[in-house]
């Protein structure tokens, strides 16, 4: 027992110096036209033989250091509690979803610029996550072109603001309703697909876009992307120090304050908050629908859900649908926050981000992935300092996470129906 | 009510089902028994809709419904169960009753976003046909279990609730005492007769626990390898020196 441990513990040992020992220990330095492979300096190595030695030493004691957690974990008073009941939980819910919304709408008032900006982005992620939710926790549809529908929204508005002069708010639901074309068109072709297959074809829809909007020149601008979108108005005022469209008026000389840029930020950060809202309090009653319970049935068993007379196709074509539309609302928010989009924003790597909020969240629970949107993006951004390793220490997180609570964050919990006992 | 005429179906070189033809009346429960590996649940899978028939005629109500999407054939009234449960597990047994009724509700957006008075009734009126089916199969007390979490007898009767909520006119039930101790088996016996009694409700039946055929089927058909061997009343077959010789081998 003890010989086959210290075995395996070396092994470990041997493997984290092979990993760790070329990735930092060396470095590459380029001295004219060649190149130079050099070592780092001492404390790189004093730290790769210390992370060497602790893996050894846990792997060796890992029964005991294990069995002493778990220790830690029978202490916690929580943990053996019994589930709330049920009308107690919903109100629980209820109540920390009014108060966080109250919460998000006094607080840019008091927060740094930067803040809000971020905040902004968080929103336009849970808009995001909520969306693919649909596609993902409810219906089961493994969608990893999702970001295709976001990048519809954004180049919607783009589009339209540079060669008709069209604002956000019209621009709006015309980006949520293309997008939602968009999916309705690309369920068509997947309907017999599931699983794997779905996944391929919904990766390769979303590389098609992009491919596309890189490529369109002519139209798109394409990787140079599309500039100069506006800013959302309020009822014709503009939040710009100078009136960019004739016929506007301007925030600040209407209310007669002085010129403030945080305006415009705090301003966008609350249409964001408005249409996160929306898309939480539509897709909640979606789910307690007769569309968003056959979403669950398809994801459940489809042979089933056709037996019972379900149509697959207006099951599928509707999660698509629906799902597309906010990533149309999100994408638009998006476009008109930075003004500047590119393909380079609707890369492959955001499909991946946003499922894993799905993921993480806990599939097909709200307030899991509100929770997992806010991880997500919140916390790259304050790991900024080690943004080399931002990459590894979030996938470290996403593996971690996936061993101790496989479920999500807040996995989704059924609602119980009162029946009227007679 | 359900008129089968020469049924076939091919699957490449096999003949799965070769010229398979059965009636039923309203209010009738019909068996199909045969050997494992007869043919029964292909002929359920065209009946359904499943398998697009390769030759024959199948027409309920009056209306030929070879061919037709399975969905649709659901909706006009014929609907079954299968062979192994498919529930749909992680809803609650409430939920199961509620998604099949789904085409009763309004199936408006705007109306259910907005809660209208109509949809809030049709609502009410869904959650009480659950309520009442549940009470049939003895289920109500679990209603808000998880359906995967439940007894394979209790599985096997919310399956049959599940397909009573959508109103049927013709219920088609795979082995529907498969896996049942004799006491479930008895009560499932009573189900199925008081479906036809007080509902109205024609029964094709696919069962290998011979008690129950016998004492509860009106007519039975017997299937070997694919081919029609025999039918008439329980009695009729029970003496039926071919269906003997199928299942107990020749001397």
């Amino acid at each position: 027992m003890v010989a086959q441990n210290i075995k395996h513990a070396l092994f470990c040992a041997v493997i984290t110096l092979i990993i760790s020992y070329p990735i930092l220990g060396l470095d590459l330095i380029a001295e004219g036209i060649q190149i130079k492979l050099s070592g780092a300096d001492t404390s790189t190595y004093i730290g790769i033989a210390a992370a060497v030695l602790i893996v050894f030493l846990f792997q060796l004691f890992r029964p005991a250091i294990t069995g002493s957690l778990s220790a830690i974990g029978a202490a916690n008073p929580l943990r053996d509690r019994k589930p709330l009941p049920q009308d107690k939980r919903v109100r629980l819910e209820r109540a920390a979803l009014i108060l966080i919304v109250i919460g998000a709408l006094l607080w840019p008032f008091f927060a740094s610029r930067g803040s809000v900006d971020l905040a902004t982005l968080v929103l336009i992620y849970i808009m995001l996550g909520l969306g693919l939710n649909v596609v993902v926790g409810l219906a089961g549809l493994l969608d990893l072109g999702y970001v295709a529908f976001y990048a519809v929204g954004a180049y919607t508005f783009a589009l339209l603001s540079q060669y008709y002069d069209i604002s956000f708010w019209v621009a709006l639901p015309l980006g949520a309703l293309l997008a939602a074309a968009f999916g309705f068109l690309l369920g068509f072709p997947v309907l017999r697909l599931r699983g794997d297959y779905l996944a391929i074809v919904t990766l390769g829809f979303g590389e098609i876009i992009r491919i596309l909007l890189n490529n369109l020149t002519s139209l798109t601008g394409g990787p140079n992307g599309v500039g100069g979108i506006p800013d959302p108005t309020l009822f014709g005022m503009e939040f710009g120090r100078r009136i960019k469209t004739e016929g506007n008026t301007s925030f600040h000389e209407v209310f007669n304050i002085p010129y403030n840029s945080d305006h415009k930020v705090i301003f966008l950060y609350l249409i964001a908050l408005l249409l996160a809202v929306v898309t939480l309090v539509v897709i909640r009653r979606l789910v307690r629908m007769p569309v968003g319970r056959s979403w669950e049935a398809l994801r459940e068993d489809e042979i089933a859900a056709r037996s019972l007379g379900m149509s697959r196709t207006g099951v599928k074509l509707s999660a698509f649908t629906i799902g597309a539309f906010f990533a149309g609302f999100a994408g638009t928010v998006f476009a008109s926050k930075q003004g500047f989009i590119s393909p380079e924003s609707f890369v492959f790597l955001e499909s991946a981000i946003i499922l894993a909020i799905v993921v993480l969240g806990g599939m097909g629970s709200q307030l899991g992935v509100i929770l997992a949107a806010i991880a997500v993006t919140v916390l790259p951004e304050l790991a900024r300092e080690f943004s080399e390793y931002r990459m590894l220490i979030f996938g470290a997180a996403m593996v971690l996470m996936m061993i101790w609570r496989p479920q999500g964050l807040l996995p989704m919990s059924r609602v119980h129906i009162q029946l009227k006992q007679e | 009510m359900l008129d089968v005429r020469n049924l076939s179906m091919r699957f490449g070189g096999l003949l799965a089902v070769d010229g398979v033809s059965l009636d039923v009346k309203e209010k009738e429960i019909v068996s199909i028994i045969g050997p494992n590996g007869a043919g029964k649940t292909t002929v359920f899978n065209c009946l359904s809709g499943f398998y697009q028939p390769s030759g024959g005629t199948i027409s309920f109500e009056g209306k030929e419904i070879q061919g037709i999407p399975d969905y649709k054939i659901s909706r006009l009234g014929l609907v079954r169960t299968f062979q192994h449960v498919r529930l749909f597990n992680s809803m609650t047994v409430v939920e199961n009753l509620l998604v099949a009724q789904h085409r009763h509700l309004n199936t408006n957006l705007f109306a259910g976003l907005i809660k209208t008075p109509a949809y809030r009734k049709k609502e009410e009126k869904s959650l009480e046909r659950a309520a009442y089916w549940l009470k049939q199969v003895g289920l109500l007390d679990l209603a808000n279990r998880e359906a995967g979490n439940l007894a394979y007898g209790q599985q096997r009767r919310l399956e049959i609730a599940r397909c009573m909520v959508t109103e049927p006119r013709l219920l088609m039930l795979d082995e529907p005492a498969a896996g049942l101790n004799p006491n479930e088996t008895r009560e499932l016996n009573q189900l199925i007769i008081r479906l036809k009694e007080d509902y109205c409700v024609s029964v094709v039946l696919i069962e290998h626990d011979m008690s129950l055929v016998m004492d509860i089927s009106d007519r039975i058909n017997v299937i070997n390898q694919g081919r029609p061997l025999a039918s008439g009343t329980p009695d009729e077959i029970r003496q039926n020196d071919d269906v003997i010789k199928a299942y107990l081998g020749e001397e």
